[in-house]
């Protein structure tokens, strides 16, 4: 047992090292921290950091080419960094169990949620089947779950990715175990279901005096989850404190930069850099129509009445219409940026693809610079492409990987027939200038940039061709705080210096309170509230608006 | 699901009927004419007397009509049809025998041998797959996931005379030819198994590597799961779904094969009967061979079909009406 005034859990200076290629590559470099009996403790860091890997090796799950090289994990006293697979065995599950990061892929999709919580159950406390079924029924109403003796019978694909999560919780507080290793337990998740979650979380290992060790990439959540918070980077320990002291008051440098990129806990639109000249035809990032509905002079898109539904066919025999995108109007100004927010499957990305062109609504009518979009010819329509540009979530995904840099901004150029080859390539330069990468990037493949670079190297394709106007499908989203506040920042000076019009779209609330100057508001296919951000922040008219900005993380450092 | 019943099957009659529309055609547009090569064998055997006795083209022609020889293709086409679908496979143009008489004596012969077969293949396939995972050591996994390619790479017809040098000849075993009993069965059935054990070793150790990689995984083993637990209660039944495909595909390799290895081991079945036909362009033979291979092989497959949704729940959901 626990001594009175000993940790639960103790890392010492614990280093561990990669092996690959016949090398020791470090991840972890001599961390410390602890976790005290019921203590909830955030370990927050970019990725990188070592974070995830101390995680693995406190449940001693590390990969076979993860070595625990030097120092000590001691649970309960117990030193368990050399314990033996069979002795860990039985400590896992049973002792210090996990939840883990992505509830879409973590649960058996070929067995009943029932059995995969019961599991646990069979293994250290040796329970029948019918006991352990009984008692997985049990924790799943724990962790708010209707009708959990019917639900226990269900397959994982026929939960939505809320209830995986809280079944993955169950999982994990199936055999009342100590300590709980939740690695971004909510990191896919919707910001309203991420709270609800992390809410049961708490209460359930509050109640049950579990200890907690929260692996996180975002402050904000770990300010509101924890006691303490540890901030990682580069395989070290550079800040351990209090929750509300790290984040309020930072000393580490790093934790300083950390703490001012947290898009949760920033509540302003950014400003272009100093030096930044806006180009003539800009107008003022500021300059917003009075009413959306009516037309105006600077208008530059304008969405009226727009439906969106497909047409599903069920493998038996029936026909179901899915209105994706319902009534939605709205309008840009030109050299603004449009903000539309909302939760997986509120239509969203949907309203993006109709106004880029890239599909047809229903009904409704879309216009760009006054030219409706269903009226252009097959020509017209592909000259306006090159006016309204695209830049997508996944910065890993949307480029080639066998295109170098070069080819990769060209490309539009070349689709489009612009210039000789000579203006190519010098308009390829002039805008590797804008994204900050050096020329000696040209040659380079996507393999070999970050994911920073990538996605600014996505923006540079979209720019090329200089359009008008920039479609922004979740940019930031794949990437690290302190990068997502790199590219926001890139995104405002180019749209002061080019004159460009955003429209972009978000999941994540905060970052839409840094980039955009109004916000439209998404929910199930319709558009519930729309507002100019400040008036959207501060007084949010719609219920559901509500719902969203409560639920963003990091309340409690913004006081 | 009734739905998705109803389509496999389906599928399965489109199937069978398409193997015998393009064999049909592709015999008919064979240069030789069976006929001819029937009156050859004839009249072969006056040849060595008082010389050729050319057969008056009236009465070639009176055979032609008989065997419809004379009529338009598409005419051709659709009595066969008919007479195929009426259970109806006409008569061997070379022995004279009913069609039908023929494959009941050799379809049973290589059914046994085709199911020994794949009973041992999907044994031993599925024993290397889920080994060269499972075991601890990482000299030993690697030893095994290097034999299946290397018994893929080798010719059934060179295994089987191993087999029968060593077993039948050397040590006496086991019978070298023919069909008497269970004893004769088991060196062909090993022979034919090679391929197909190979085949299921290899797809199976691969999509578990695959699964073993992915984070439902980890959830497992964090339960503490032992490794046994891990492999055979987790990940075995999601790589299933891969091989159970493959299984289906090889039973066709496992028809395709016995002509070898029938001839190998001089037994009589399917395989032997179609090495005979073919070579003396037996029409009415090869053709039945043709569409039972094609109703055995979619009978597995419309099996095989059957059983995703029994391995994989999102099958059955995407199977079963959605309210």
């Amino acid at each position: 047992m626990t001594g009175p005034g000993e940790p639960l859990l103790h890392v010492q200076s614990l280093h561990i090292d990669y092996a690959s290629g016949g090398r020791l590559h470090p991840a972890v470099r001599g961390v410390d921290f602890t976790v005290g009996a019921g203590e909830v403790v955030a370990v927050v860091g970019e990725s990188g950091s070592g974070k995830s890997t101390t995680a693995h090796a406190v449940l001693g799950l590390l990969p076979p080419e993860g070595l625990i090289t030097a120092g000590a994990i001691r649970f309960r006293g117990q030193d368990i960094a050399r314990l033996s697979e069979r002795r860990f065995r039985s400590l896992r599950g049973a002792e210090i169990s996990l939840v883990p990061q992505d509830p879409t892929v973590s649960l058996n999709p070929v067995t009943r949620i029932g059995d995969q919580i019961a599991e646990g159950l069979r293994i250290h406390e040796k329970l029948p089947r019918r006991a352990a079924r009984l008692a997985a029924a049990d924790l799943l109403d724990a962790v708010g779950i209707d009708r959990p003796l019917v639900r226990s019978q269900q397959y994982p694909h026929e939960l939505s990715g809320g209830m995986r999560q809280r079944v993955l919780i169950a999982i994990a507080l199936a055999c009342d175990p100590a300590l709980i290793v939740a690695d971004e337990p909510t990191s896919g998740l919707d910001v309203t279901v991420q709270r609800t979650v992390l809410d049961k979380l708490q209460q359930l290992t509050h109640d049950r005096g579990t200890s907690v060790l929260l692996i996180t990439h975002d402050l904000g959540v770990a300010v509101d989850r924890a006691d303490r918070i540890v901030v990682m980077q580069a395989g070290e320990v550079v800040e351990t404190g209090p929750a509300t002291e790290v984040t309020r008051q930072p000393r580490h440098e790093y934790t300083q930069r950390l703490v001012a990129a947290a898009p949760s806990l920033h509540s302003d639109r950014l400003t272009a850099t100093a030096g930044i000249v806006a180009t003539a035809s800009a107008s003022p990032p500021g300059a917003r129509p009075a009413d959306p509905i009516e037309r105006r002079a600077d208008e530059f898109v304008r969405v009226t009445d727009v439906r969106r539904q497909f047409r599903v066919v069920l493998p038996d025999s029936g026909r179901v219409d899915l209105v994706a995108v319902d009534g939605v109007s709205f309008s840009i100004a030109r050299g603004s940026t449009f903000a539309l927010v909302g939760e997986s499957g509120s239509g969203k990305s949907t309203t993006a693809r109709l106004v880029g062109g890239l599909d047809s609504p229903t009904s409704g009518s879309i216009t760009i610079d006054g030219a409706d979009l269903e009226q252009l010819s097959r020509g017209a329509r592909r000259a306006l492409r090159s006016r309204v540009q695209f830049v997508h979530q996944n910065p890993y995904a949307s480029l080639d990987p066998r295109f170098s840099l070069y080819d990769i901004i060209e490309e539009p150029l070349r689709a489009f027939g612009v210039g000789s080859g000579r203006d190519r390539q010098a308009r390829v330069t002039e805008l590797l200038e804008h994204i900050a990468l050096p020329a000696s990037y040209l040659r380079r493949r996507p393999g070999e940039l970050s994911g920073g670079q990538r996605q600014r190297t996505a923006i540079a394709r979209a720019l090329v061709l200089r359009p008008e106007l920039v479609i922004l499908d979740e940019p930031v989203s794949a990437l690290d705080v302190s990068v997502q506040a790199q590219i926001l920042q890139l995104l405002t000076d180019l749209q002061v210096e080019l004159g460009l019009t955003y429209l972009f779209i978000s999941h994540d609330l905060a970052v839409v309170r840094q980039i955009s100057d109004r916000v439209g508001v998404m929910q199930q296919g319709r558009l519930v509230e729309q507002a100019t951000t400040a008036e959207l922040f501060a007084a949010p008219a719609d219920d559901y608006t509500r719902r969203l900005l409560d639920a963003i993380p990091g309340s409690r450092a913004r006081g | 699901m009734k739905r998705y019943v109803a389509r496999r099957i389906l599928s399965a009659v489109v199937v069978i009927w398409a193997a015998f529309t393009i064999s049909f055609l592709l015999l008919y547009l064979l240069p030789a004419d069976p006929i001819a090569i029937k009156l050859d064998a004839v009249e072969g055997g006056g040849r060595g007397g008082s010389g050729s006795v050319s057969m008056p083209p009236e009465q070639v022609a009176e055979i032609m009509a008989r065997y419809g020889y004379d009529r338009p293709l598409i005419v051709q086409y659709f009595l066969a049809l008919g007479r195929m679908l009426g259970g109806d496979l006409g008569t061997s143009i070379t022995t004279g025998i009913e069609v039908r008489d023929s494959l009941v004596a050799a379809l049973p012969q290589t059914l046994q041998l085709a199911s020994v077969a794949l009973l041992i293949g999907v044994l031993v396939g599925v024993l290397v797959g889920v080994l060269s995972n499972l075991v601890a050591f990482r000299w030993l996994r690697q030893l095994l996931q290097s034999l299946p390619p290397l018994a893929a790479a080798i010719p059934t017809f060179w295994f089987g005379l191993v087999l029968l040098q060593v077993f039948s000849f050397r040590l006496g075993w086991f019978p070298p030819w023919g069909n008497s009993g269970f004893a004769s069965v088991v060196l062909p059935a090993l022979t034919l198994s090679l391929p197909t054990a190979a085949v299921m070793a290899q797809v199976l150790s691969k999509s578990l590597r695959e699964v073993l990689a992915s984070p439902y995984i980890e959830t497992a083993r964090a339960k503490g799961a032992s490794r046994l637990r891990v492999h055979l209660r987790h990940a075995f039944r999601n790589a299933m779904l891969p091989s159970l495909t493959v299984v289906g595909l090889t039973v066709g390799n496992l028809l395709a094969g016995s002509v070898v290895v029938e001839t190998v081991y001089a037994r009589d079945g399917l395989g032997r009967l179609t090495e005979t036909a073919v070579d003396g362009q037996d029409t009415p033979v090869v053709l039945a061979v043709v569409v039972i291979s094609a109703v055995v092989f979619a009978l597995v497959n419309l099996l095989v079909d059957l059983l995703y949704p029994v391995v994989d729940p999102r099958i059955r959901r995407a199977t079963t009406a959605v309210a």
